[in-house]
Formats: structure tokens, C-alpha cells, sequence
């Protein structure tokens, strides 16, 4: 072959392999719903990843286990990153049109998932036929992921908000362990003392960056009895007195008292981290948050206890409560939605399988015995075998939790377009816990007008 | 007859073929496509990948800021995600610390490499290790880079980096990316450490072209370092110091993985929002993807004004 030969043979094998590639990065599955057997394939995401090898296995023991009992099913596992759903890898997914068959979202997201048109309307499949546990499961969870009538997902977890706080830290400032703070003027007192023991320790923390700033603001705000929409959901309201009250506990903490350490602008992980480390004493979050500690901020259990959210002068008039659930994919064939159904009745909504499988998971490094999650309306049949199993298996001492459970607060859901909302609340939480002059009016007043801007782009 | 190119021949200078008489022209058009053959298929490779990566994602970018997708539906809105971005509370914040943040790469981000390109120019000895000691950073992926500004450099408490050296030093302290004040400087900074490597190495090239008989020749008539740095080095090298400002300026207004990284977003207010990163917070936190378009496009518009910029002065270079 004469050189120019050669050249034109590489170009064309050039041309050929870019199509190749191209074609190989079309988005349209590749997995038939049926293949010439007669199995229905479904693909599913939010499976755990490598470094959570514990759960890892369970996940893959409970896919042998399912398709052991449903041969004519096939369940293809995604994992779609450890948090499962990171906002922003959740709607270029959505957006993309890549989102597995059977999908992890939370309760916040029904509105994004639905605009984005990847929803299929499951209510005539979601019936004890397809999940035995149906009647069981809280209807309140159910209306969550219910719009005009119509179910658009499965709920899996539910939590709600209180005061989590570190008994190590609260023995060692001279702080009854057993005699948690009850209102935000006890916790002021209460992180005075634990921020004097000094080495970086903060006697209370706050996130105010990456949507969990927001995301915290609503709950203290439900504590003072106030909402971050009006009624209709048509405009902010959390300019008033009760959302300045938030702002200025926070602002008097971190600058009054110097009692919420140097280092803000923090999100999850960098709050849990410090937690883990033993340099947080008080934050607020769900009885789960103490799994992360443990199982990946490398903390103790024995350590975290935890109490109903605190009030302004008395109880706390609300506290926030969320939790995520599987939606499906439009398209998918009524086979597969069954099949994804089964799947996630054994995995998600079945005592003593899967979620709920404690005799499993006590004697590994996750918690058995937390009130989470709620997701079986009370007195109901699941909910009876549930709290049995959980009390039988429990490998956390759940008197650390009794306080928290004995003193129910008022749960409220979160608010429409609560990711949007959250990423604009950020900025008033970070202007309080970075700037000691902060101008609280100014930045509830931004926050509104951003926030009702929001509101009239999602109308 | 008509007259086709012949490969492999010469074509004059100044003359082109006879335009083809009717009827020949399909066989001298797959004559030419089949004699270019190769040259087209690659070509074929380079268009793709700029048309299916590069201009579809534009094209697509301005479609999308004049539609709006609800309940996965999708209309035409005229201008309304333009008006609806104007009006965003953070839009001219996140200009304004746009072109802040510009201002200051120009004065540090781009004086600093040249400096220390010259000082580097002066060097007789150890040029090689220097050099690779000054390119090392860009080596370094940015996030980690900035994450090692984030956690160890700009920890506002005293166990900070920056701040145990200013309290060695008797000097005050500060909380560095909590600060709204110091978020601009502070980006700027770790933008310059993270960057400046590939500048340095380019104006060192364009240092080592000027004929050293310039600089006898200044020497001669008595300039000194700054004199000869003014009179000698910066008209000599003008053409690529304006190249590099302007590429500077591209480059620096999409500012957005600092403010991701080190500012965990928006900062303290807004005063770590810039423009690229105003759009990620539309499209991927407000589900807002039309408005983050349209933002797009405004961006793109003013972009444009400097990249036109850019080719007028490589134009002048060629």
C-alpha cells in the first residue's frame, strides 16, 4: 500500500470510529424491557458505593435474594454517587434524560422531576398487589409525592429535625447530658460553656452553604411557629419577626458569644467532619445524621444523643421533617413498573428485608434502634413489626434517643421549590455567621425578593 | 477541455483555474473531493467534534433562552428569561464581582508572571529547575489545588497557614474567604499561584527572542534594570503581553471552580457570585435551566466583544 493509501485508510478508519463514538454516546438505554426470555429488566439507582462496603453487599445480596424469588425479574444497579441525590448531578441527570428506570429523589423534588418530564403517573400500580406493606405506609408520605391527584413516587425514608448533641462535650463543660436544652436561649448558654473548653471547639454549628443552610433555616423557623411561604405557596414569608428571630440567635451566637467557631460557610460534610472530630457540640439534624457521623466522619455513637428541637421561649412550635423516595421513568412499560414496584416493597417497605432487615445490620457499623424512619402510619401492622424488630436487634442504646422521641414536635414538610428556595437562603445564613455587621433586614429583604423571583419562574 | 488540477503540480502564484464548462462540473467536483480525499476525512473528524461539542451546545444554549420547558413542555417566551435574569437580585452583583475579579487577575494575575518571568530571564544558573518549580502548580488539578488553599492557607482561625505567618509577623489576621472584603483578593491569589505557570514560560519564550544586542546597546548608554525592563523588554514583547490581557480577560471572566471551591458557592452574601457561577446556580439549584441559558447567551455576547478583540490583535500578528 503507497503512503497516500495508507493516509486514506487512517482517515477513514478515523471516520468510522468517531461514528462509532458517537453512537456509542447516545442516551437510549440499551437494555430491552423484555429480552427473548421473557425477563423484564429494570435498572435502579442509589446503589451504595465501594467505600460503603457493608452496604454494598447488602445491596447486592438483596438483588440475588430478589431475583432468587422473582426469576422472571432483572434488576441492573446504578450508583449515582454516595448522597445519592447531589442536586446538581440530580438535574443534569433529569435534564439529560439519563436517569435510571426506577429513580432515587427527595421529597423536595417532585416539582423538578415533574417539570422535567421524566415522571410516569404510577397510581394505578402502587396497590398491596405490587407492595404487600401499601395500606401501612403513612398517607401524609404519600400525599408528599402526590400532585393533581396523580402518585409519582415511592416513599422509602422519612425524618424529622432536632437537636443533636454531643454527651462527651456536654459532661466535660459541666452540662447535664440528660437535661438537653429546651429553648435557643438554653442553647445560647449551653454553647458558651462548651465553646470555653477552646482547641477549635464550637458549642453550637450551623451550615450555610450549598442548599443546607436554607434547608436549616426553614427548621429553625418552624421552631419560632413561622412558615417560608404563605399560605397559597405563592410568595415568601419569612420576613417578619420570627425569621429576623432565627438570623439573630445565629448572629448572637457566632459573634455575641463567639460560641460557633471560626470556620462558616460550611455544608454537610464539612459540619459532620468537625462533628466527627469531636468539635461540635450541638447542631440540628435527623436521628441519621449520627450514621454519618459514625460511618463516615469516623465518630462514635456512644457519644451523639438527641433531643426535640428547641423553642424561642417554650417548646418548639414545628420542626421540618423530609425523606426521599424512587420515582419512575416516564415510558417504562406497566411490566417494569410492576417489576420496579416488587423491587422496592422488598427492599424499602418489607420488615425484617432489606432496609428494615435489622438482624442483618446490628452486628455491622450501622445504627439499629434510631427512630428513623417513619415511614408506616402509626398503630398499622408494619409499623407494630417494624418497632419489634428494631427493639430486638437495637445495637445503639436508644435511651439516647428517648428524649427526642418522648417529646413529639409538630412535623412540617418542605416548602415547594424547596431546593431553589434553600440555595437563596444560604446567603442570609452565611451573612449573619461571616459578617459581624451583618444588616439582618437587608438580607431577609433580598431573600425575599429572590425568593418570590423563584416562585414567579416556577408559576 | 476543461482544466482540472493535476496532483502533485505546483499552482502559480496569482492564477486560478478556468471556471469548468457545463456538464463537467460533477466529475471535477468527485475528482477534487476523491484527490482531497483524505484531507476531508480528516477534517470530517475536527468538524464533528466542534459541531457535536462545541457549536450544537451553543446553538442549542440560545434556542433554550427563548423557550421555557414546565411539565415537560416546552413553548417560546420571547425575551422573558432575559428579563427574568436582568432581574435577579444577584445579576449585577455577579457582574460587578465578575469584572472585579478581572481587574485584579489583570493587575496581579498578569504583572506577577511577567516579573517573574524577567527574574527568571536574569538567572544564569538552575533556569531548568526554576522553571519546572514555577510550571509546577499548573500540574496540580485545580480542585486540589484550590482545596489546599481552602483547608490549609485561608483557614480563618489561627491555625491557618497565612494567618499563623501574619501573627508571627505582629500583623492582623483575617478570616480570608469569610470575609466579603478579602474574597476577591483571596481568589484572585490562589488563581495567580494556581495559573501562572503556563504565562511565565510563554513570556520567558518571547524574552529569549530579543536580540541581546538591544540590551548592550541600552547598557551602553547607561539604562539601568528599569530602563532597560521599560525601553527594551515591554515594546519588545507588547504583541504577546497584549495577547495574553486579552486572553487573560476571557479566561478570568468565566471565573467559576474558585468560587465552587474555595467559597463553597456563593460566599459570604454574594460576594463570591460570579457570572458562570450565577448560571450553574440557575440551572442546576433553582431548576431554572431556560434562565441559566439566557445568562448564558448575555455572557457569550460579552465575550465575544473581547474575543473580537483577541483576533483583530492576532490578525495584526500574522
Amino acid at each position: 500500500m503507497s503512503v497516500p493509501q495508507y493516509r486514506k485508510a487512517a482517515a477513514l478508519a478515523l471516520v468510522a470510529g468517531l461514528g462509532l463514538s458517537l453512537a456509542a454516546c447516545s442516551t437510549k438505554s440499551d437494555e430491552p424491557a423484555k429480552d427473548a426470555s421473557g425477563k423484564v429488566t429494570i435498572t435502579v439507582d442509589c446503589q451504595p458505593v465501594g467505600a460503603q462496603k457493608e452496604l454494598l453487599k447488602n445491596w447486592n445480596d438483596d438483588v440475588a435474594e430478589f431475583q432468587k424469588q422473582n426469576p422472571n425479574i432483572v434488576i441492573k444497579s446504578v450508583s449515582v454517587g454516595e448522597q445519592c441525590n447531589n442536586p446538581p448531578d440530580f438535574t443534569a441527570r433529569l435534564a439529560g434524560g439519563t436517569v435510571t428506570d426506577v429513580f432515587y429523589g427527595y421529597m423536595t423534588d417532585l416539582q423538578q422531576v415533574l417539570d422535567s418530564g421524566q415522571a410516569m403517573d404510577i397510581t394505578e400500580y402502587a396497590t398491596k398487589d405490587t407492595i404487600p406493606t401499601w395500606d401501612s405506609v403513612d398517607p401524609a408520605l404519600k400525599e408528599v409525592f402526590t400532585d393533581g391527584g396523580k402518585l409519582y413516587a415511592v416513599p422509602v425514608k422519612n425524618y424529622s429535625m432536632g437537636l443533636v448533641y454531643n454527651k462527651v462535650l456536654f459532661q466535660r463543660a459541666g452540662l447535664d447530658a440528660n437535661n438537653p436544652p429546651k429553648t435557643w436561649a438554653e442553647v445560647r448558654d449551653a454553647a458558651k460553656k462548651i465553646a470555653a473548653l477552646g482547641n477549635g471547639i464550637a458549642g453550637y454549628s450551623e451550615y450555610s452553604a450549598g442548599n443546607t443552610g436554607g434547608w436549616h433555616f426553614t427548621s429553625l423557623l418552624y421552631s419560632q411557629g413561622g412558615r417560608v411561604l404563605t399560605e397559597d405557596g405563592k410568595k415568601a414569608d419569612f420576613n417578619n419577626a420570627m425569621g429576623k428571630q432565627v438570623l439573630q440567635n445565629l448572629k448572637d451566637m457566632r459573634y455575641g458569644d463567639n460560641s460557633m467557631g471560626s470556620r462558616q460557610l460550611l455544608q454537610w460534610g464539612d459540619l459532620l467532619t468537625n462533628a466527627g472530630a469531636g468539635k461540635v457540640g450541638m447542631f440540628i439534624g435527623a436521628p441519621d445524621t449520627t450514621q454519618a457521623i459514625v460511618s463516615q466522619f469516623q465518630g462514635k455513637f456512644q457519644d451523639w444523643a438527641m433531643a426535640p428541637l428547641p423553642g424561642q421561649d417554650g417548646p418548639a412550635k414545628g420542626t421540618l421533617g423530609g425523606g426521599e423516595g424512587y420515582f419512575f421513568k416516564k415510558g417504562l412499560t406497566p411490566e417494569q413498573v410492576k417489576a420496579g414496584l416488587k423491587w422496592i416493597a422488598y427492599q424499602k417497605l418489607t420488615p425484617g428485608k432489606g432496609q428494615f432487615d435489622y438482624v442483618r445490620a446490628k452486628p455491622q457499623n450501622y445504627p439499629v434502634g434510631l427512630p428513623q424512619p417513619l415511614l408506616f402510619a402509626n398503630g398499622s401492622d408494619a409499623q407494630k413489626q417494624e418497632l419489634e424488630l428494631r427493639k430486638a436487634n437495637a445495637n445503639v442504646d436508644t435511651a439516647n434517643f428517648a428524649i427526642f422521641e418522648a417529646n413529639p414536635v409538630p412535623i412540617k414538610g418542605e416548602p415547594r421549590n424547596a431546593q431553589a428556595i434553600y440555595a437563596v437562603l444560604d446567603a442570609a445564613m452565611s451573612g449573619v455567621l461571616t459578617n459581624p455587621n451583618a444588616n439582618i433586614d437587608a438580607l431577609l429583604k433580598t431573600a425575599e425578593d429572590k425568593v418570590n423571583q423563584v416562585l414567579s419562574t416556577a408559576s | 477541455m476543461a482544466i482540472t488540477t493535476v496532483p502533485g503540480t505546483t499552482r502559480q502564484p496569482g492564477r486560478f483555474p478556468t471556471p469548468h464548462p457545463p456538464g463537467s462540473r460533477r466529475t471535477s467536483l468527485g475528482r477534487k473531493v476523491r484527490d482531497n480525499l483524505s484531507g476531508h476525512a480528516f477534517l470530517i473528524g475536527a468538524v464533528a467534534c466542534f459541531a457535536v461539542f462545541s457549536w450544537y451546545p451553543m446553538i442549542r444554549g440560545v434556542v433554550m433562552s427563548f423557550q421555557r420547558t414546565r411539565r415537560g413542555e416546552t413553548t417560546w417566551v420571547g425575551w422573558d428569561n432575559y428579563a427574568r435574569i436582568v432581574a435577579d437580585p444577584s445579576f449585577w452583583t455577579a457582574w460587578k464581582n465578575t469584572f472585579y475579579f478581572t481587574f485584579l487577575a489583570l493587575v496581579l494575575g498578569y504583572a506577577v508572571p511577567f516579573f517573574v518571568a524577567i527574574l527568571l530571564n536574569e538567572f544564569r544558573h538552575a533556569k531548568g529547575y526554576l522553571r519546572i518549580l514555577v510550571y509546577l502548580p499548573v500540574m496540580l488539578p485545580p480542585a486540589s489545588a484550590l482545596f489546599l488553599f481552602k483547608f490549609y492557607a485561608y483557614d480563618p482561625s489561627e491555625a491557618g497557614l497565612f494567618n499563623a505567618v501574619l501573627a508571627a509577623l505582629h500583623l492582623p489576621t483575617s478570616e480570608w474567604m469569610q470575609s466579603p472584603r478579602m474574597t476577591m483578593p483571596a481568589m484572585v491569589l490562589a488563581s495567580t499561584w494556581m495559573n501562572m505557570g503556563s504565562a511565565v514560560l510563554i513570556y520567558l519564550a518571547a524574552l529569549q527572542n530579543i536580540p541581546g544586542d538591544l540590551y548592550e546597546a541600552a547598557e551602553l548608554d547607561g539604562a539601568g534594570i528599569w530602563r532597560r525592563i521599560r525601553h527594551v523588554t515591554i515594546p519588545q514583547t507588547r504583541l504577546i503581553l497584549a495577547l495574553l490581557a486579552m486572553m487573560q480577560i476571557v479566561a478570568t471572566m468565566q471565573l467559576f471552580i474558585e468560587p465552587l471551591i474555595l467559597a463553597n458557592g456563593a460566599g459570604t452574601g454574594d460576594s463570591a457570585t460570579s457570572v458562570a457561577y450565577l448560571i450553574y446556580q440557575h440551572g442546576f439549584f433553582q431548576n431554572d435551566l431556560n434562565g441559566a441559558a439566557a445568562l448564558g447567551v448575555i455572557m457569550l455576547v460579552v465575550l465575544a466583544g473581547f474575543s473580537a478583540g483577541y483576533l483583530r490583535l492576532t490578525a495584526k500578528q500574522d
